[in-house]
């Protein structure tokens, strides 16, 4: 097992390679960042100025040899808009997304299981129909679509819950929380909701049909014969098996939450990730668009390593020392 | 006579459905009495496996039990809540399936799926649960049983898969096992290890066994008696040697000349011409009449069953011809 860890983390930094270079390229290929961040008044001596104090004037092998040659000391750059460290910019957003997709991925999961499982186990009943025609429209309904419309209702019409912004913050753990206080809870709601609504709408369908799957297995059929109750059988030999393919798609997903919490964060006003980088897109921030997406790529290589490892402790006849013996 | 551990009289089993109504058990009726061995046999999607399920009232919806009685010991089981079902299955009646790998679940270890097995009929601590599944273990022949209880089923062959399955139908002593075609999926050497064991058992413990096949051999050394069934119906029913030796219903007759024999070697394997009616819209009268050689205009009316020998019931209006019968 540690062999198989360490090995997975050494072909991360591979991918971090690979990603960095990619990235470097894209921006440089969008366009000029100075032509943005400038004052358009400015004179031509200031421009060039200002191009050779961000390294912009050497050729672009150069820039990503110097980048990656501080990269590899722990230093990512500044941020040209905010002149302090990209990854510094990032780590202080970090903790308002990873809430917002932990609160989300919670939330799909405690009602997409039992959902799922209910639809599965009565797949014919008008309740198990209900549940599946709303999961379609979890599945088609866009992201951003769904939350003006949760503002729209809860916030504007029943001014229920807040629409915008993160509210106040505890220190839980030594990372600013928002779901120990109430008005925190109350912010947090409904972009939670919003995010969750897809990944929700996922489990459901696929726990239903794990179960659809499983309850026509022999296994099934002998616990029954064994004079199991429903409970144990339902609760023991069906949701174990389900819950392998159900791990493996949460934490696809959770990677993705993260990587997608921009539309929500948008919408929402959440200053997490998702929101600096769209305004670091915006002005071609590069040192903070690389970054970003390094610790993106970083935090998904991690949640798989995670998976693969809940992986082999759901599925006994997938053990990970035995499979590179 | 003993009184029998089973009694199933009249049972009608139908599937509802959307194309229509699936008889898959039409007045089937036979007994087992303790320590005997019944041979169920037919080809496949003659009703025997139903038959089976519908004993454990395992019928998966669209079907289900439409008539008839099933008498375990003078219980009714067609008259029982699904909680007192619950609690007649694995603890009165056991099953055992077809095919081991998929009979046991593949994510729990044998010792949970073994003592759970035991706790749901009895209240036990689980350490005298686990002693009793260890017990059980080592009585169908698999070695240092204490290890192997820690095990995952794909750590086993078919074989021990097979043995667990078993182990777990002995758990809590039935009067009556189902056993459905349990040695088809295993090779014949584990196959014959097996069958000498379950007649062990049946013989010593006095447990009544139903062995559903559609293997004429198996049946031969096994069972006592025989049902042979055909598109749901019980059409010949009687004592092994005596249905074996001097079938009277030609299905019965073209079952045992299916069998390769090494005497005939050389010639075309013989087999019943056509193919096994559907159930859904069967044809009036007689299912087997339209592959029958001695079929005539009489066959168009659904035979009653006779009894033409004492401990003889045979479902058809042209008997083969036989010495016993003259």
């Amino acid at each position: 097992m540690p062999a198989f860890v360490i090995r997975r983390l050494l072909q991360s930094v591979l991918v971090l390679g690979v990603m960095s270079l990619l990235v470097f390229a894209g921006v440089y290929a969008i366009g000029n960042p100075v032509d943005i961040l400038i004052d358009p008044q400015a004179g031509q001596a200031d421009i060039a100025r200002a191009i050779s104090a961000l390294g912009l004037d050497r050729p672009l092998v150069e820039q990503y040899l110097i980048f990656l040659r501080q990269a590899l000391a722990g230093d990512l750059g500044n941020s040209f808009v905010y002149n302090v460290p990209a990854i510094q910019l990032i780590l202080e957003r970090m903790p308002a997304t990873l809430e917002l997709a932990l609160a989300a991925t919670t939330l799909a999961v405690l009602l997409g299981i039992p959902l799922g499982l209910w639809a599965g186990l009565a797949p014919d009943s008008w309740q198990g129909k209900l549940i599946m025609s709303g999961s379609i429209l979890g599945f088609s309904l866009p992201t951003f679509w769904v939350g003006l419309l949760l503002i729209m209702l809860f916030a504007v019409e029943l001014g229920w819950l807040p629409a915008s912004g993160r509210g106040p913050t505890t220190e839980f753990l030594g990372v600013q929380v928002s779901f120990l206080s109430w008005d925190g809870m109350r912010h947090l709601i409904l972009p939670a909701i919003n995010l969750a609504l897809f990944k929700l709408s996922l489990i459901i369908r696929l726990t239903r049909a794990g179960t659809r799957e499983a309850l026509l297995q022999d296994y099934v059929k002998f616990a029954r014969a064994k004079g199991l109750s429903n409970a144990r059988v339902v609760g023991v030999h069906v949701l174990k098996n389900i819950m392998i393919p159900v791990v493996t798609v949460i934490g696809l997903e959770f990677g993705s939450v993260i990587a997608f919490a921009i539309v929500t964060e948008s919408i929402f006003g959440w200053p997490g990730m998702g929101k600096l980088i769209i305004d670091s897109i915006n002005v071609l921030d590069r040192p903070v668009i690389v970054a970003y997406l390094l610790v993106i790529v970083f935090l998904v290589i991690l949640i798989n390593l995670a998976v693969d490892i809940v992986y082999s402790l759901l599925d006994p006849r997938v053990r990970i020392g035995e499979a590179q013996a | 006579m003993t009184e029998p551990t089973l009694r199933v009289e009249n049972l009608h089993t139908h599937f509802f459905t959307r194309q229509g109504v699936v008889k898959a058990v039409e007045d089937v009726s036979f007994s087992v009495a303790p320590g005997k061995i019944l041979g169920l046999v037919g080809e496949s999607g003659s009703g025997k496996s139903v038959t089976g399920y519908s004993i454990m009232g395992l019928v998966d919806p669209p079907g289900r039990r439409v008539a008839g009685r099933i008498l375990l010991g003078g219980d009714d089981l067609c008259a029982m809540t699904s909680e007192q079902m619950r609690s007649v299955r694995g603890r009165r009646i056991a099953m055992i399936f077809q095919d081991p790998m998929m009979t046991l679940n593949p994510v729990l270890r044998i010792d949970t799926q073994m003592i759970e097995a035991i706790r749901a009929h009895t209240s036990v601590s689980r350490v005298v649960a686990r002693e009793r599944a260890r017990d059980a273990l080592a009585q169908v022949g698999i070695s240092a049983p204490e290890e192997r209880l820690l095990a995952y089923p794909h750590q086993f062959s078919g074989g021990m898969r097979q043995r667990v399955a078993i182990a777990i139908a002995l758990l809590n002593k039935p009067e009556l096992i189902i056993a459905d075609e349990p040695t088809t999926a295993l090779d014949v050497t584990i196959q014959a290890q097996i069958l000498f064991e379950m007649q062990t058992l049946a013989r010593d413990s006095g447990t009544a066994l139903i062995w559903i096949t559609h293997d004429l051999s198996v049946i031969a050394g096994l069972a006592d008696e025989i049902c042979v069934m055909y598109a749901g119906r019980i059409v010949e029913q009687g004592t092994v040697d005596a249905v074996l030796d001097a079938p009277l219903h030609p299905y019965t007759h073209g079952l045992i000349d299916s069998v390769p024999s090494r005497g005939r070697r050389g010639e075309p394997l013989r087999q019943i011409p056509g193919m096994a009616p559907s159930l859904l819209d069967p044809a009036q009268g007689c299912a087997f009449r339209e592959r029958c050689s001695r079929a005539d205009s009489a066959c168009i009316d659904q035979p009653a069953l006779s009894i033409p020998i004492a401990g003889r019931q045979l479902r058809c209006f042209h008997p083969m011809p036989s010495a016993a019968i003259a």
